[in-house]
């Protein structure tokens, strides 16, 4: 069945200049209104016609949501602000360079002028059936075509499945739970702010969202605290090509020292679960131990532990497991092991 | 309003897949009303209860009967309460989402679906070989009951008949539960499939897309319906005239005296009854 999808169906555009005229009018219009950051994730929505709001709040005009400042020995990123201005801000590579690492690993660069901190961390699920306009239960049905015995499920979740196997693409977000991230939100009744690693929800908690956003309810800023200002860092991130794809699997690791060993660590993996899965059975295993092989191996194999791999994507599990040993090995080094 | 959620399945047809929430708040709305609206009546109408000489005229002619009555056995009561305890549960987890507070209810709305439909099962056969498998349904012979019942409701002095063991508000309130349950439990266990657990591989291929959404919708019209009965169920519990039914199922007895009030001693029979000097029938052969 050919479908012609040449032209986004009309909607109502507002360009609010103000965080609370944004608020103000996602308030107004509810559920029919939808929120326009860097266009990235949405253009794919309106021009496949699967999502058909009738109102659209461009966030382009509020300066108030971009721009990234110090605070407290800490930052605080507007949720406007370009990928590419994360990357190449100072402070957040000298201190909080996980980021850095995350960000630049974002698509292209053409994708990182464009695309925000805030659309990277808010976008939906690829999930192929999802985003084809399959009646599926993250769309309001009762079916999880990606689960099913004959599903081509290669980029799904391994583990946490809750009726749908649908995974996270950010690549800054296991960054940020890495970091101890607070997002803070805006709505009608105010402002609340969610640690990143609650922000993220799973299909447990709500079957068609990703992020505790309700609707009315605004990303405005990230909040990255002190607490891992200058630690070591790793990010990886696997993908079927170099630049311009979306992770298989990426790995998200901050590491204090402590003399010869591992002081304190905070291990994040994106793409095999709903939300970034952090990891504390293994910061907490390798917590006092020496950053070796030994020890690396170990919480690799920690790791997975628990995983349900579904019919296409058993890959993950060995690229999960020597994702997690080389982030907390760090980058110097080591063999794959299958 | 659209009160049933249409989608496309795969193929292009239009399927059925959920009933809509508004459903919900109807049932939720319905339960309250009734509550608010069945008090006022009780308070303000000329309701009319049988007059106390009646009763003392029983207590005189039946004076061998014992001053507790044993009205439900232990086990009758334990599996009550446990199924009360299941359905809670199942309604919590299934509407404290619907209503804002999420969490991750599937796992604990499956378990205690699986004791409700456990919980049944036990009953069905408990009170097949163990009780009086009738004494709880209605049918044409209750008609002067509920005939009597409704005069009695409007405001008319009516002698007799009485009920046996339930009363037929009672036996109604079965009826209706026995409806909601056995779809709710039998389109939940389907519905299990679609849903990882220990129990079951997975298989949403059991069945085609249409009759898995009739058969979410069936669920879905029970579990709304049960926010209704289970609201007019928790206000008759608590209603102060009703009080000594809802002692019996956590004492598991009556008094004599609400016994003859409440109870015709020749459709419930007790030990005690058939050695008075009445001469009303008794079926000793009836379970208590």
């Amino acid at each position: 069945m050919a479908v012609i999808r040449d032209v986004i169906p009309a909607f109502e555009l507002f360009q609010p200049a103000t965080i609370d005229d944004a608020v103000r009018l996602l308030d107004q219009h509810g559920a029919e209104a939808w929120v326009l950051a860097g266009g990235l994730d949405s253009m794919d929505w309106l021009k496949d016609r699967i999502k058909r709001p009738k109102y659209v709040v461009d966030l382009s005009q509020i300066k108030e949501l971009r721009g990234i400042k110090e605070a407290n020995g800490g930052l605080e990123i507007g949720a406007m602000t370009p990928l590419t201005e994360v990357v190449h801000h100072p402070v957040v590579r000298d201190k909080f360079g996980l980021l850095m690492q995350a960000a630049e690993l974002v698509a292209s660069p053409q994708i990182r002028n464009q695309g925000t901190i805030g659309g990277n961390v808010t976008q939906d699920t690829r999930c192929w059936y999802y985003r084809g306009g399959w009646n599926c239960y993250r769309a309001g049905g009762n079916t999880c075509y990606a689960d099913t015995p004959t599903a081509v499920n290669r980029e799904h979740a391994i583990f946490d499945a809750d009726r749908c196997v649908a995974v996270t693409p950010s690549d800054t977000a296991p960054a940020l739970v890495a970091l101890d991230a607070q997002m803070v939100i805006r709505g009608s009744r105010g402002e609340r702010v969610v640690p990143a690693e609650q922000y993220f929800i799973g299909p447990g908690i709500d079957i068609t969202r990703m992020t505790a956003l309700k609707p009315g309810e605004l990303l405005t800023a990230i909040r990255i605290p002190a607490t891992w200002a200058g630690a070591q860092f790793y990010f990886e991130k696997v993908r079927d090509r170099q630049v311009w794809d979306f992770p298989l699997v990426n790995v998200a690791s901050a590491i204090k020292p402590d003399g010869g060993n591992i002081g304190s660590a905070r291990i994040v993996v994106g793409a095999v679960s709903c939300v970034p899965r952090r990891l504390t059975a293994v910061e907490a295993a390798i917590a006092g131990k020496p950053r070796n092989e030994e020890t690396a191996d170990m919480g690799g194999k920690m790791a997975i532990e628990g995983a349900q791999p579904l019919r296409y994507n058993g890959y993950k599990l060995p690229l999960m497991r020597n994702l997690v040993k080389r982030a907390i090995r760090g980058s110097e080094g080591g063999t794959w092991t299958s | 309003m659209d009160l049933l959620k249409w989608g496309r399945d795969p193929w292009g047809e239009w399927v059925l897949t959920h009933i809509s929430w508004s459903l919900f708040w109807g049932s939720l709305f319905a339960g309250i009303l009734f509550f608010v609206a069945h008090a006022s009546y009780v308070f303000l109408s000329a309701h009319h209860k049988r007059a106390a000489t009646e009763t003392d005229a029983l207590e005189a002619r039946y004076k061998n009967l014992p001053t507790k009555i044993p009205r439900h056995s232990l086990v009758a009561r334990l599996f009550h309460w446990v199924m009360a305890a299941a359905m809670f549960v199942l309604l919590f987890t299934a509407f404290l989402p619907i209503v804002g507070v999420q969490f991750p209810w599937v796992t604990w709305h499956w378990i205690a679906g699986l004791v409700l439909t456990a919980s049944i099962v036990f009953h069905i056969i408990h009170a097949s070989f163990w009780l009086d498998f009738w004494s709880i349904w209605v049918g044409p012979k209750d008609i002067p009951e509920f005939k009597a019942e409704i005069l009695r409701e409007l405001g008319h002095d009516v002698p007799g008949p009485k009920p046996g063991k339930y009363p037929l508000g009672n036996r109604l309130y079965h009826l209706a539960i026995v409806v909601a349950g056995f779809l709710v439990v039998g389109t939940g266990m389907f519905m299990m499939v679609r849903v990882r657990t220990p129990l079951f591989a997975r298989n949403p291929y059991l069945f085609r897309d249409s009759t898995w959404g009739w058969t979410y919708v069936g669920h879905g019209l029970a579990g709304v319906g049960l926010v209704g009965l289970v609201i007019a169920h928790v206000y008759f519990a608590v209603r102060p005239d009703k009080w000594w039914i809802t002692k019996s199922m956590i004492f598991g007895w009556i008094t004599r005296r609400q016994y003859l009030e409440h109870h015709e001693p020749s459709r419930w029979a007790v030990a005690g009854t058939s050695t008075s000097t009445s001469t009303s029938p008794t079926k000793p052969s009836e379970r208590v």
